[in-house]
């Protein structure tokens, strides 16, 4: 059975502060999901993952993440990608506060 | 409390230089990160959902009021005016920047603290009773054990690269305030026949994906033997603990696989082996030890200004009722500070907080400060007359909440509003149900309920011996709550059963609630406790209020 490819994004965090940071299509690592690159090929996640984990001196821990298309770009899927869009839910800390 | 010699000074400012060496190399390129992970982790730095999280060591909840205050500078200097403290009596910095993070190690080496071994497969810090030193029913100051074993690991070549991590609680108390039963060895203390202090050993106690409650391998130790013994103990399990799977390899499991009579002949075996090279050297260290731990000159004066006080203001009696304890002196109590005030991130103190508490323990409190696995902060000895003027400097810092032991005073775990690892989030599910009960005011009504919930089953918010457990999962998807009932984790340590089908978000206040107004309806009187009340009546009754739809209608 082939398993379907659900879209995704690239994402990590920043090397010197920590913050939730996103691939975009021009290579650049955003603070804002919405910038990602959206990934529906199966092969072509796989090169930006590769190019991502060669980027330790920037980011660190890169992975693949679901995600879908919205309004405004990229929108997380599960409710850990979500939080990561925002921060902590007991201070309005993190990006929801302007870090 | 204990204080650096030259060598633990020069070991711990070598150690934040040989850090600050290697950020640098981190960040200009020359290390990778699964070159410099390790070498962070080693120095309590984790990577956690939002940022980087530094965790400080308050070795076995003892701080003195130069390092809360330190904390307070280091939570305002480097992050966001506020602390963590840990249901491991450790403190969390939840924001510092990886390149301020020699400066934060600096700042804390100049208090005589560090981050060291808060991680990795290490004997992590020992944690103690947090009222080690001035409770009525202690057998003696436990804390010269710790730091003796503290010396002893603290990189130790055979344990730098154990199986896994290994933790140890102590208590000096037949009363189990430090959950000994739920460490990979936890003792307390017990007098032989003949009234002398000893140990009794417990091993292979944890919590987690696998909870166990620990078992006695030695009944009764003599207090000289602890540390050839401890090390006996760390040896066997070193050659036999698992290391080709990270979820077998705790010595609980170790303990499991072999049976405890095996594990205990092996031990007893390796002891005898070892015990001669010990002799004379520990003795004289501890009697050192036992100096720095000698307690303050307690004060006699009259208690008058704490009776009074108690009949003119009932804030103050309440508060008395709920956040004393039993000194070793008639005339002294033990103040626990809730940092539990309903709808307040549990553990969480800003740097003014930080700092009254350092003022009112310099004030009143003999310069003594402790850290709670509970994640309250403790004044251990105050006396009575000087109550009523701790309550108020309390109230003015907003830590005056008269709550603790009862419903609203939870355990939480960072979930995932913070940790990496976590499944679902505990602040909020914390918040919400200690909001709630403030405002049914049902708190005092209900009494002693410990409630604990943890984000995920590594268990740090000790959900397993909550009276009620939470366990926040991640259910395709979507954050699912399951409940255990009838945890205990004294002594008598009891692992919660599971109730059933777990409840999402949006339900778990509720379901709690349901859980309580079962027992207030079921209880013989007032003075049948939550945990006494389920020992009585099982599991039953309370699956019926938390899932049968006519008992729920019944109840609206
Ligand atoms: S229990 Fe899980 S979610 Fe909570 S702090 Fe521990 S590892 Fe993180």
């Amino acid at each position: 059975m082939t398993r379907l490819f659900t879209p995704k994004v690239v994402t990590a965090n920043d090397l010197l502060d920590g913050d939730v940071v996103w691939l975009t299509e021009d290579g650049r690592w955003s603070r804002s999901i919405h910038e990602a690159e959206l990934l529906e090929d199966e092969a072509h996640a796989t090169i930006r993952l590769l190019l991502a984990q060669s980027q330790g001196r920037r980011v660190v821990g890169a992975y693949l993440a679901d995600a879908r298309s919205g309004e405004h770009g990229p929108e997380p899927v599960h409710f850990r990608e979500a939080f990561r869009t925002r921060g902590p839910s007991n201070y309005s800390h993190g990006k929801q506060g302007g870090i | 409390m204990y204080a650096y010699n030259d060598f633990d000074e020069a070991f711990v400012r070598e150690r934040v230089a040989q850090f600050r060496a290697q950020v640098e190399r981190r960040i200009n390129g020359s290390l990778t990160e699964d070159e410099f992970r390790p070498l962070r982790l080693m120095n309590g730095l984790y990577l956690q959902l939002h940022a980087y999280m530094l965790r400080v060591a308050v070795p076995y909840g003892t701080i003195n009021p130069t390092q809360m205050r330190q904390l307070a500078h280091i939570a305002e200097a480097f992050d966001k005016g506020y602390g963590h403290f840990t249901t491991r009596q450790n403190i969390q910095f939840n924001w510092p920047k990886l390149r301020d993070l020699p400066d934060i190690l600096d700042a804390l080496a100049e208090v005589q603290m560090h981050a060291i071994q808060t991680s990795g497969n290490t004997i992590r810090n020992v944690t103690a009773d947090h009222f080690a030193g001035a409770a009525a029913d202690e057998i003696e100051d436990p804390r010269p054990y710790p730091e003796l074993l503290r010396q002893w690991s603290t990189d130790h070549p055979e344990f730098q690269f154990l199986p896994r991590k290994f933790k140890i609680a102590i208590t000096g108390s037949p009363n189990d305030r430090a959950v000994t039963k739920a460490h990979d060895i936890g003792l307390r203390m017990v007098r032989s026949a003949d009234g002398v202090p000893g140990f009794e050993v417990i091993v292979g106690g944890g919590l987690g994906r696998t909870p166990m409650v620990g078992k006695v391998i030695r009944g009764f130790l003599p207090t000289g033997e602890l540390l050839p013994y401890v090390e006996a103990v760390v040896s066997v399990w070193n050659l036999l603990g698992r290391r080709d799977n990270k979820y077998k390899a705790r010595i609980k499991i170790t303990v499991h696989e072999h049976g405890l009579d095996e594990i205990r002949r092996l031990v007893e075996e390796r002891f005898a082996e070892i015990r001669p090279s010990f002799s004379g050297v520990d003795p004289q260290l501890l009697a050192g030890f036992k100096q720095h731990f000698a307690g303050p000159d307690l004060a006699v004066r009259p208690v008058d200004a704490f009776d009074a006080a108690r009949r003119a203001d009932p804030a103050f009696r309440s508060w008395s009722d709920t956040n004393l304890a039993a000194h070793r002196a008639a005339d002294y109590a033990i103040v626990t500070i809730s940092l539990k005030k309903p709808g307040a991130t549990p553990g969480d103190a800003t740097s003014a907080q930080m700092r009254a508490m350092a003022r009112i323990a310099e004030t009143y409190g003999h310069g003594e400060l402790r850290i709670s696995h509970e994640q309250n902060v403790i004044l251990p000895h105050v006396h009575k007359s000087d109550l009523p003027a701790v309550y108020r400097a309390l109230r003015e810092a907003d830590l005056a909440s008269a709550n603790v032991g009862l419903v609203s005073d939870i355990i939480a775990c960072p979930g995932m509003d913070y940790c990496a690892l976590a499944t679902a989030r505990s602040i909020p599910v914390a918040q919400e149900i200690a909001e709630r009960f403030d405002a049914l005011k049902l708190d005092h009504e209900i009494g002693p309920l410990k409630i604990k919930i943890s984000g995920c089953i590594y268990a740090c918010g000790h959900h397993h011996v909550g009276h009620i457990g939470i366990l926040g999962l991640d259910r395709a998807g979507v954050e699912n709550y399951q409940i255990t009932l009838g945890g205990d984790g004294t002594e008598d340590m009891v692992l919660g059963d599971k109730t059933g089908p777990g409840f999402s978000y949006d339900e778990i206040s509720d379901a709690v609630e349901r859980i309580v107004r079962a027992y207030l309806a079921l209880r013989l009187s007032q003075a049948e406790t939550f945990l006494q009340a389920y020992k009585r009546v099982g599991l039953e009754p309370f699956k019926a209020a938390l899932y049968d739809r006519e008992a729920q209608a019944d109840a609206a």
